[in-house]
This record gives structure tokens, sequence and C-alpha cells, in this order.
């Protein structure tokens, strides 16, 4: 054999294991994908005490089924397994189980609350199935190191307070500070973010806080308390109802401080129209993604999409509901995720995938923010705008924060 | 001193709305001997139906009369359809049913109306009223009356007329009432369509303040059963003093004792404390046994 | 051996069969979980965790007729005791499931004192106030150092022992069912003796029962310890299955729940505390199945129908459904 065969030869070989291994990298699976098929799974508290938020879970189906109704994902339709836990981490396990053992679903993906996925996040991280996008806004998810398999999506509730804090430090240094927060992992993540930003200064700056349940009926009797220790900023960790509850008490009693409020109840349908606009003038508050209900979106395509996608996939939804916008938002973004996978769909490339989001934007989010990730960056979302409410719209104040 | 006055009017306020939803508890121990579980998710159904009629653009009074209409009817519907069956069954099994009527009305409202919360409106005026220095929102003056009122109403009902005493006796005793020829069957259905129709009332009432959403009643329910069992479980009278008492009690502790974490923790434990010394409640008769 | 006699052969046969029926039926839990998949065995062994519990809640409710609608709170006790334990001194997880059946012991007679005060609907409050406050006091920040807080706490799985070749779940089911196996007899034994009895006319004619020489008082703080060891012991097996704890497991609805459980199995019957476990695991699974729109709604239709069919539980339908055939059988016998 001369050189010149060998040579040949040997390109031919190279190229046929190239060929070969870019063959078998074109169809790769784990189990829940197949040809013709994605399967997703996802938990939600569609009863218990926070059903309110399983209208996400019910956005993402619409949104999956429109995408199926498109022609699907390179060929492959979304079979979205969605299961109820109740809000009741002991049922996540079970159904964490079950979509992973039993339905053999690719990932997990959006599934809801910070106690539900705490319980389930040792569990599909031996199994090595991807948790994606778990809708709660604890720091804990963004772990690559230690947890490889879990990942957020909205920005992080310290990140959002420590945001306000540094607002509060430049605009108002000697502010006297009152904080409303709900009593569980979710306000205390807030106020955690809130007083780490405030660094040294939080123990003198926040001169009362009070705390509430979601069993109480109202917070009345605390902004009373609140306004009593003579605070001139307010900072309201709430959920919607408690949010609009707050704003509206302090007006009816004459408190009139600079008001925070964070992005959980920024919405202006959900939770400033109840509030009151007249009421809610001048709360300042983060945004993420566009409100449905700001008129300076009106004519935004993106707005226009979402509406029509609304009306034909999820008509009996609320368009006034932020929570089908971050639904949306977030399945979109996972769909841009399975479109990288190509045909490689293990489950260690949708990870991966996940983790190498470039300048991603939905169309959803806001004018400059944009989502990247990577193998050391598990947090999609890290940008935010400062936004202050003038009684019909929300203005920016400054430019986007953060990456 | 002008904030604890403050926190008692605060106090005072949501006292209302417990005492109200309270005399619905009261009114249906009355006429059945039971506790309604569900007394507080049919209060919710109802002022979602007062809101759709009001939403098409329905005038606020007659939506108002129209729904405590509608609620009695359902009251009565509930009794003859769904607890009827049961009625020979053992009391905690008619609890499950409760329980069931809970969940099922919580979640259909959820289904059909979505869970963000909707504003109520209240009949009386917007502005804050100033007594003083202090700020009382004229809806829950005007609330507080209208618990009132419905006590005033239910207090002659019951103790002036042949109907009231009727079912009264129905309830005590319903065997010697069938001999006397009362149609038992009838009063006690009577009694779920007079609870559900006061419930009614107090979720009109109390939604203006609270907001409305399928969850509303959850923690009202808690507070109010206290007031209840608290000012005795049969004196509608007791029910409305505790239901304030619990409303007041609750805010002092949370603003000056205890911090607000406990606050709930802590009311119970008071009220298990009265009622370990006085086991049928501050107003309430104190039954002897016969044996 | 020599035959026995007609006679004896026939009055022993029942006791015989239902002895054999017994072990087949053993036989048969034991080997589930060789025949279903890891996470149906998960399921199986929640089964027996609840029902666990449930019977706790039946010995108090059922036999000695005293409603608590705060029988999640011992539940919770006895999943933290078991949760610090492991977590924060390291303790074997079999060895945390007695400590937390005693501290619940200890928790349910000193509960069980002020009770005995209260009655019907007065004691059905003061236990709800107990399930409404334990997730608040779980959530308390002076006792955040030992509950975690809000975050709760993560426990490891055991791994089966002594090199068994089966897997955790698996092990874990057994470890269950071993311990289920020993707070079903216990309680048979108590409940079928003088003591069942005494339980039993205490809610039937207390006043009688007093004057037959039954203390009441002492009676029924212990039927308030002893049902609160058993739903402790079932807490912290719960807590080892589940491998987490945090204070939005036990809200006022598992509470309730429980009550659901014992009243659709069958109250005052031991068998009864299975179909209650069984309807509670599974029930709102097929909801769910059934409705994603509102599973609660199918839930509730669920227990209402349950209760309407079966007024008596469902082992109270089967023990009339079971007299039925005999006394059809007996008859037939006789012609």
């Amino acid at each position: 054999m001369s050189t010149k065969q060998l040579l040949v030869s040997a390109t031919v070989m190279a190229g046929l294991a190239l060929g070969t291994s870019s063959a078998l990298a074109q169809k790769k699976y784990d189990p829940g994908a197949s040809d013709t098929e994605i399967k997703i799974g996802n938990i939600m508290p569609y009863s218990g005490p926070a059903s309110a938020y399983g209208t996400i879970g019910k956005t993402d189906a619409a949104y999956f089924k429109m995408i199926n109704d498109q022609g699907g994902i390179n060929g492959r339709k979304i079979n979205f397994i969605s299961l109820d836990d109740g809000y009741s981490p002991p049922k996540a396990v079970e159904d964490a189980r079950r979509l992973v053992e039993q339905e053999q679903v690719l990932f997990i993906f959006n599934s809801l609350g910070t106690p539900s996925n705490s319980a389930i996040h040792k569990y599909m991280n031996a199994k090595k199935v991807p948790q994606l996008f778990v809708a709660t806004g604890a720091s804990k998810w963004n772990d690559p190191k230690d947890f490889p398999w879990t990942m957020g999506w909205q920005p992080n509730y310290q990140t959002e307070a420590a945001t306000y804090a540094k607002h509060i430090l430049q605009t108002k240094p000697d502010a006297k500070i009152a904080v409303l927060y709900q009593n569980d992992d979710y306000g205390k993540d807030y106020l955690k973010g809130f007083e780490d930003g405030l660094g040294a200064k939080a123990k003198t700056m926040i001169v009362a806080k009070a705390s509430y349940e979601t069993s109480d009926p109202t917070v009345d009797s605390q902004i009373v308390q609140l306004q009593a220790s003579g605070a001139n900023v307010f900072f309201n960790i709430t959920t919607p109802k408690f949010a609009a509850q707050a704003i509206r008490k302090a007006y009816d009693i004459g408190w009139k401080p600079v008001q925070y409020l964070n992005n959980v109840s920024a919405s202006i349908g959900s939770v400033l129209t109840p509030a009151g606009l007249e009421k809610s003038k001048g709360v300042i508050s983060i945004q993420y993604l566009k409100d449905s209900l700001d008129p300076k979106w009106k004519d935004d395509k993106a707005m226009k999409d979402w509406y029509a996608f609304m009306a034909k996939y999820y008509p009996e939804g609320n368009v006034k509901d932020g929570s089908n916008m971050v639904g949306y938002g977030v399945a979109q973004t996972m769909v841009q995720v399975l479109k990288q996978c190509g045909d490689n769909l293990t489950r260690e490339n949708v990870m991966k995938q996940a983790a190498s989001l470039k300048d991603f934007r939905t169309d959803v989010l806001l004018p400059g923010i944009k989502i990247n990730t990577s193998a050391t960056d598990y947090a999609p979302i890290e940008a935010m705008q400062l936004v202050q409410f003038d009684g019909k719209e929300y203005k920016a104040i400054g430019d986007v924060v953060g990456k | 001193m002008d904030a604890f006055l403050n926190q008692v009017f605060a106090g005072l306020a949501t006292g209302g709305i417990y005492a109200s939803v309270a005399l619905a508890l009261v009114m249906i121990y009355q006429a059945t001997h039971q506790v309604n579980f569900a007394q507080g998710e049919i209060a919710m159904f109802s002022t979602y139906i007062a809101w759709t009629m009001i939403d098409a653009g329905m005038p606020y009074w007659p939506a108002f009369f129209l729904t405590i209409a509608i609620a009695f009817v359902l009251g009565v519907l509930i009794e003859r359809v769904i607890v009827r069956p049961v009625e020979q069954a053992p009391v905690l099994s008619v609890v499950v049913v409760f329980i069931g009527l809970l969940v099922i009305f919580n979640s259909l409202a959820g289904w059909i109306y979505t869970y963000t919360i909707k504003v109520f409106p209240s009949p009386f005026p917007k502005e804050p009223l100033h007594v003083g220095d202090h700020f009382f929102s004229a809806h829950q003056l005007g609330a507080v009356g209208v618990t009132l009122v419905v006590l005033a109403l239910l207090y002659a009902f019951f103790r002036y007329t042949p109907l009231g005493l009727a079912m009264r006796a129905a309830a005590q005793n319903p065997t010697s009432s069938r001999l006397v020829g009362i149609r038992v069957g009838w009063m006690l259905a009577l009694g779920w369509g007079l609870a559900a129709a006061i419930g009614a009332i107090a979720g009109m009432m109390v939604a203006p303040t609270v907001y409305l959403d399928p969850n509303m009643m959850s923690g009202i329910l808690l507070y109010a059963f206290a007031a209840a069992l608290v000012g005795g479980i049969d004196n509608p009278g007791g029910a409305v003093l505790g239901g304030f008492m619990v409303g007041v009690l609750e805010n002092l502790l949370g603003a000056y004792v205890i911090g607000n974490e406990l606050k709930l923790a802590f009311a119970l434990v008071l009220i298990v404390g009265v009622l370990v010394v006085r086991p049928s409640g501050l107003f309430g008769r104190v039954h002897v046994t016969r044996v | 051996m020599t035959p026995a006699s007609p006679l004896t052969a026939a009055s022993a046969a029942p006791g015989k069969s239902r002895r054999i029926a017994l072990a087949v039926l053993l036989l048969a839990i034991c080997a589930l979980p060789f025949l279903v998949t890891n996470y149906h065995t998960f399921q199986l062994t929640m089964v027996l965790v609840y029902a666990i519990a449930l019977l706790g809640l039946n010995i108090l409710t059922g036999y000695n007729g005293q409603i608590s609608l705060g029988h999640g709170a011992f539940y919770a006790i006895g999943a933290y005791v078991a949760a610090i334990l492991m977590d924060k001194w390291g303790v074997p997880y079999w060895a945390t499931v007695p400590v937390a059946g005693l501290v619940c012991l200890a928790a349910g007679f000193l509960f069980g004192l002020p009770a005995l005060r209260l009655e019907g609907l007065y004691l059905a409050l003061a236990t709800f106030a107990l399930g409404v406050s334990m997730p608040q006091l779980l959530k308390y920040k002076h006792l955040e150092y030992w509950t975690g807080g809000v975050q709760g706490i993560v426990i490891m799985k055991p791994d089966p022992p002594f090199g068994l070749p089966i897997n955790q779940d698996q092990w874990l089911y057994y470890f269950t069912l071993a311990i289920a196996l020993v707070m079903f007899l216990l309680g048979w034994n108590l409940l079928r003796g003088r003591v069942g009895r005494s339980l039993i006319a205490i809610r039937d004619q207390p006043i009688a029962a007093e004057a037959m020489g039954v203390n009441n008082s002492l009676y029924k703080s212990l039927a308030f310890g002893v049902s609160a060891m058993y739903t402790g012991v079932a807490g912290a097996l719960g807590a080892i299955a589940v491998q987490f704890v945090a204070p939005d497991s036990f809200n006022i609805f598992l509470s309730i729940t429980f009550l659901v459980g014992i009243v659709i199995g069958g109250l005052a019957s031991i068998p009864g505390a299975i179909y209650g476990a069984i309807f509670i695991q599974f029930v709102p699974n097929i909801a769910d199945q059934i409705s994603k729109a509102a599973p609660w709604a199918i839930y509730g239709v669920f227990m209402i129908g349950f209760v309407y069919l079966m007024p008596v539980g469902v082992a109270g339908a089967i023990r009339i459904a079971w007299a039925r055939i005999r006394r059809g059988s007996g008859r037939n016998g006789q012609q």
C-alpha cells in the first residue's frame, strides 16, 4: 500500500468515524425523548393554599399546546405532564417520583414554590434529572457546584431587595424604614437581601418590622404598627392580596412614606388597580417583564402576540394576572433550550444547553434585559429595571441594573 | 397612646368581620346543632354571585338583596339534597360532608372566577371618617352597623316569632318537636337557608375590606369559630361580642405583647384557657346533663 | 396426629381459615415491593405511615369519642423530633422513631389534661388551635436553630442494613411495615381488652362508666397520650420516607385530612385505619387526574360520595356486607 493510499483510507476512515459520531450525536435520547415526543414534567399547586399560582402551570400547558400546533420543536411534540401537589412538600416528593420513575419524563420544568422544590432538590440531583427554571425566587437555586441539575429563572428575591436597599442609600441616606413581610421562606429571603444590602446601617435604618401569616384576614393592624414607628420609607414584602390591602390602608390612615413594593406584587391589574391607582401613586418596584395593563405596551408586538395567545389557548385565564406573563416567558425560554438541544435530547445536554443561553430574550422581557447562563452561572435573569408608578403606568428610574 | 387607639380601632374593625361570620355559625348551630365548616366558603361563593351581578351593571342594593335570596335557596337546597341523605350517619360523617362542601366551593370559585383578587363595592361613603385624629373607614363602621342589625333581627326572630321558636325546638329536641307537630325536616332546611343568607351578608360586608378571592374566608372562619365559641355558641349576642374581643385582643397582642408571628397561636391559647375555666363560653348557657 | 372430631374441626374452622387468610395477606404485603415499581413502593410506604397515624386518631376519636382537629400537630412533632435528632446529633434513623413516639406520648398526655374539661365542639376548637398554631411555632425565630425555620430540614435516606440485596425504597417499606405491624398488634391488644371497653364506655355512657368504677379522667388523658404517640411514630416514619420536613408540610389541612381518613375508613375500627390511609393517599391523585381545573372539587365529591354510600365508613360497610353473606350462607346451611 502506498502512502497515498494509506492517507486516503485514513481520511475515509476518519470521515466515517466522524460521520458515525455525528450521526450518533444527531439522535441521542434519554428517557422521555424520542423521535416524535419530548416528555416534560411539572408540579403545581392547583389545589390548596397557594392555588392562586396554579395559573402558571396552565399557561405553561397552553404555551406548549401552541408550540405543538405550530409543529413542535424540531418535529417533536411536547407532552406536558403537570401534577397537583397542593403546596405540600411530601406530595411534591411523590409527584416528582411519579414523573421521573413512572412517567419517565426527560426533565421537570417550572415546578412551583420554595418548600416543594426544596423537598425534591436532593432527589432530582441524585437522579441526575434536570429541575429546570423552578418558579421561586430563592437564591439557593443558583448553586451549580453542589446542585448541578437545578436552575431558577426569575431574578432572585435577595438581589431584588438589595437593589431597593441601594436605591434608598443613594436617594434617602437618612431614611427611617418600616418593613412588612410574609412570615415564610419568601418573605424572609427578601428581608435578608434587604438587610444585607443596607449593610451596617440596617440596624439603625430599619425602625420597624412586622410580619403577617397568609391566614390573617387583613394586615391593617401591622400597617398601624408600622406607621406608629414614624418611618418615612416602607418596604412592602407581600403577596398580591396583602399588598393591595397594605397600600390602601397606608393611604387611608394618612401614612405617606416612600413605598417600595416587591416585584411579586407589582402587577397593575391584580394589585395596584384593586388598591386604587391614586393610592398607588409613587410606588417604587422593579420589573423584568412587561406589564399586561401598562398602556405603554399597547402597540408592542410581543404584547399583542401575548393577548392573542391568551385569547386562543388560555381563554379562561385572566389577562390582568401577572402570573400568566411569567408562565409565557418561562415556557418560551424552555422552548429555546429545547431548540438548542437539537437531536441530542439527553438530560445532560438539556442541562448543558440551559446553561449556555447567550443574550436570549423572550418577547415579554423588558427592553435591555437578556438571559445569560453558563456552567458557573445558573441565574437566567439577573437584570432588572427600577420603576415608579405614576398613577397610570410604570416609569423607569435610571437604566437596567444587574447583568 | 395614639397608636394604641388606632390598634383598638383596627381591632374593632376586623372584629366586626369575625362577628358577622360568627353570627352565621351560631345561626346554623341554633337551627341544626351542627357546626358547618363550609359556612365560610358558602358565604364566599354567595359574594361572588353578588359580584357577578354588580359587575354586569346591577345597582348595589338590588344585587345585595337578590344575593341574600339566592343564598337562602342555596342553603335550603344543600340541606335537602346533600345533607339530608346522611342525616342518620354518625356526627363525624356529617362533618366530613361539610369538609367536602368546603373544598368543593373553594375549588369551584377558583375555577370559575380565577384567583385574582376582585374589588367588591361598598354601599357606604368612600371617604374615611375622622374621629379626632383617627381614621375609621365608613365601610367598617357601616359593616358593624349591619352586623348589629342582623343580630337584632335574629334575636327578635328566635325570641318572638313562632317559627323561630319552632326552629329552636326542632334543633334541641327533634323527637318531642315532631310530637307537637313541628315539621322538623323543613325547620332544618330553613335553618340552613337562614344561615347561608346571613353568611352572604357577612361575605358582602367582609369583601370590601379584605378583597374578594376564593380563599377570602379560610382565615376568617378560624377566628369566627373562636369568637362564636368564646361567646357561647348558642348565644348570638355573645358571638358578636366574642368577635370584637378576638379582633381587639389579637391586634393588641400582636402589636405590644408577643409580636405578629405568634399572635394567632397565643390568641387561641387564651381562648382555650377561657374555655377550660368556663366550658360553655363566656356568655353561653351552662348545660346540665340529665342522668 | 389424630384427626380431630368433626365437632371441634367445625368450630375451629373459622378461626383457622381466618388465620390462613391473614397469613396469605401478610405474605402478599411482604411480596408487594418486588411486584411493583419503586415509586409505588414509596406510595405504599406512605399508606402504612398514614395507617399508623389514623389508628392513633381512631383510638382517640373513634374509640374514645374525643374529636381532634389537630392531630397534624403530633404528626409534625414526631417528624421534627426524628429530623432534629438525625440532623443535629447524628442519631441513626431507626432510633429516632421510639424517641418521637415517647415525646408525643408526653405531649399528648399533657395536652389531654386541660382537654379533659372540654367536650365536643370546645375540644374540637382546642385541638384545631393546636393544629393551626403548630406551623407557626415551627417557624418561630427562637426555635430556628433546631427547626431550620421556614427552610425546614433535609434528611438522608437510609440504606438497607446488613448488605441486604434490596434498594432503599424496599428497605424503607419493610422497616415501616415492621413498625406498623408492631403498632397494629399493640393497638389490637389494647382495644379488644378491658382498656378498649372502658374507652368505648366513656364515649357512649360517660356517667355510667364513671359509676362502674372506670377512671374517666385517667383513661381520657391516656387515650390522648397513646393516640399522639401513634401519630408521632407515623410522623417520624413519614419524615424518613419523604426525607424532608418543613412547616408547610404540616398545615391544618393535614389534620383535617386525618379526620377525613378515619371517618371514611371507619370509626372505631382497626382495619378502618388502613382503608382510610388508602383513601387519603390515592384519592387526591385520582382527583388530579380527572380535573386540573378544580381538583379539590372532585376530591370533595369523593368525600361526600363515600359518606353517602357508606355512612359508617368502609370498615362498617364491609362488616355489614359480611354479616349479610354469613346470614345468607347460614340459612342455606340449615336448609
